[in-house]
């Protein structure tokens, strides 16, 4: 009896929809849903169009992103450009040693990673690059995921790429890895029993309590994020995430989530790179 | 609507003042064992969990209440509240729609109706992945709370129309 009373009601809110979607016209369509800020899907993406998280904000918060002097996170990406050239650790090299001016070296890197790692055997994200860089050829201590100094380093990377559109690969040796990222995507998990598709594929564009549901893309990550008043990385925000819905998060830079982080970066393939961001 | 939202931000401000107090409740209250229920016609739970009735206005409570039944973080419901969800579907006027055993079936566990829906199980200790080493073995809700919260539920009638 409730199973034919739930379709009565579906195909009434259907009714609603096709009657109040002939009236849509006297209301103004939300930044989010205007269609000269949707980008076309990949090949057999899920999504109808994408959208980056950018335009579910407010305009307030979209003014910082666009003002790099307004945004905080250039504190960040700053920081990172003087260390850049900064001899550390008993090679007595810097990142320019090798890579010389990042703006040149650097550009277009972020938006195609995550990457197959041949040397690791594995993917690998931006931060684990920096890492290998810094105790194979610099003999330097490395950095904790989210330290001040890899999540500036890891957005001034992101900066190189800004503008561009999202280029991973998801062919050949990626390809296991991709499949287990699209299938973390779609499992439920936590006391909530929730997957990251039941809020960001089927729900963006609504509100759970206060938050505004995006379709949860990577493109603005590292992101400078009001709430956290400081910026962040992407594996930071999936445990906020997990542990929102009582379920037990990985750690920052497990395979777990880089993964998940190369599931989304195809999701988004084509939005364009808004490192650093600025998110709510 | 967005305006609205907005002048309510200092309201929902309140509302996180008062969330330590729902969370002190709420401590323990999931964590006996999950009584045995029966389900009738596949979607309904006709008799009481704890065989009391509940009580509507605490009902009320645990229904606003977030870390407890915190319906409104997903249904709009006919309180005087900021921020109320929208990706399920409007509660105002639910006794209308639904019978008492099957608001609870769908407290209980709506996965028995809909195996798709992201509304989670509020009564359910086990078969879950990865959850929480704090919540591991609760329920989210007590047994008593399934109950008021359906006595708050069954008091939201339409209003009849001439």
């Amino acid at each position: 009896m409730l199973r034919k009373s739930i379709a009565a009601a579906a195909l009434a809110a259907f009714v609603i929809g096709v009657v109040s979607g002939a009236a849509a016209d006297d209301k103004p369509l939300e930044p989010w849903e205007r269609k000269e800020n949707h980008v076309k899907p990949p090949k057999d993406s899920p999504l109808d169009y994408l959208v980056s998280g950018y335009w579910f904000r407010t305009p307030k918060t979209r003014a910082l992103q666009d003002d790099d002097f307004e945004n905080p996170a250039f504190l960040w990406v700053e920081t990172a450009e003087i260390e850049w050239t900064k001899v550390d650790g008993k090679a007595g090299k810097a990142c320019a040693s090798c890579h010389q001016t990042a703006e040149k070296s650097m550009k277009g890197v972020s938006a195609r990673y995550p990457v197959y790692s041949a040397r690791d055997k594995k993917l690998i994200a931006v931060q684990h690059q920096v890492n290998h860089c810094r105790k194979n050829y610099m003999k330097a201590k490395t950095w904790k995921w989210e330290s001040d100094k890899m999540l500036g380093m890891a957005a001034y990377i992101g900066l190189q790429s800004r503008g561009m559109p999202v280029n991973v690969s998801i062919d050949g040796p990626a390809r296991p890895f991709f499949e287990a990222g699209k299938a973390f995507y779609h499992e439920r998990r936590g006391q909530f029993d929730l997957a990251c598709k039941h809020c960001h594929q089927a729900n963006f564009g609504q509100y759970i309590r206060a938050d505004f549901l995006s379709q949860g893309h990577s493109n603005g990550f590292p992101t400078y994020r009001l709430k956290w008043q400081k910026l962040g990385s992407l594996h930071r925000r999936f445990r906020g995430c997990n542990n929102n819905i009582r379920a037990i998060p990985y750690k920052r830079g497990s395979p777990e989530y880089t993964n998940l982080e190369l599931y989304l970066a195809w999701r988004g393939l084509g939005l364009k790179v808004e490192t650093p961001s600025v998110r709510q | 609507m967005k305006v609205g939202r907005r002048v309510l931000a200092t309201l929902f401000a309140a509302a996180i003042a008062a969330a330590p107090f729902a969370a002190q409740q709420a401590v323990g209250q999931g964590k006996a064992p999950v009584v045995k229920y029966k389900i009738v016609d596949e979607d309904s739970i006709p008799e009481s969990l704890t065989g009391k009735p509940g009580d509507p206005e605490k009902g009320k409570k645990w229904a606003i209440a977030g870390r407890l039944g915190h319906c409104i973080a997903c249904h709009v419901m006919p309180v005087d509240q900021p921020y109320m969800g929208e990706v399920g579907p409007s509660l105002v006027g639910v006794a209308s729609r639904y019978e008492a055993g099957q608001l609870r079936m769908l407290i209980v566990n709506p996965k028995v109706i809909n195996e798709d829906t992201m509304m989670p199980a509020f009564y359910k200790a086990d078969g879950f992945h990865r959850v929480r080493k704090a919540f591991v073995g609760t329920t989210m809700l007590s047994a008593q709370q399934v109950e008021d919260i359906v006595a708050y539920l069954m008091t939201l009638k339409e209003e009849e129309k001439d």
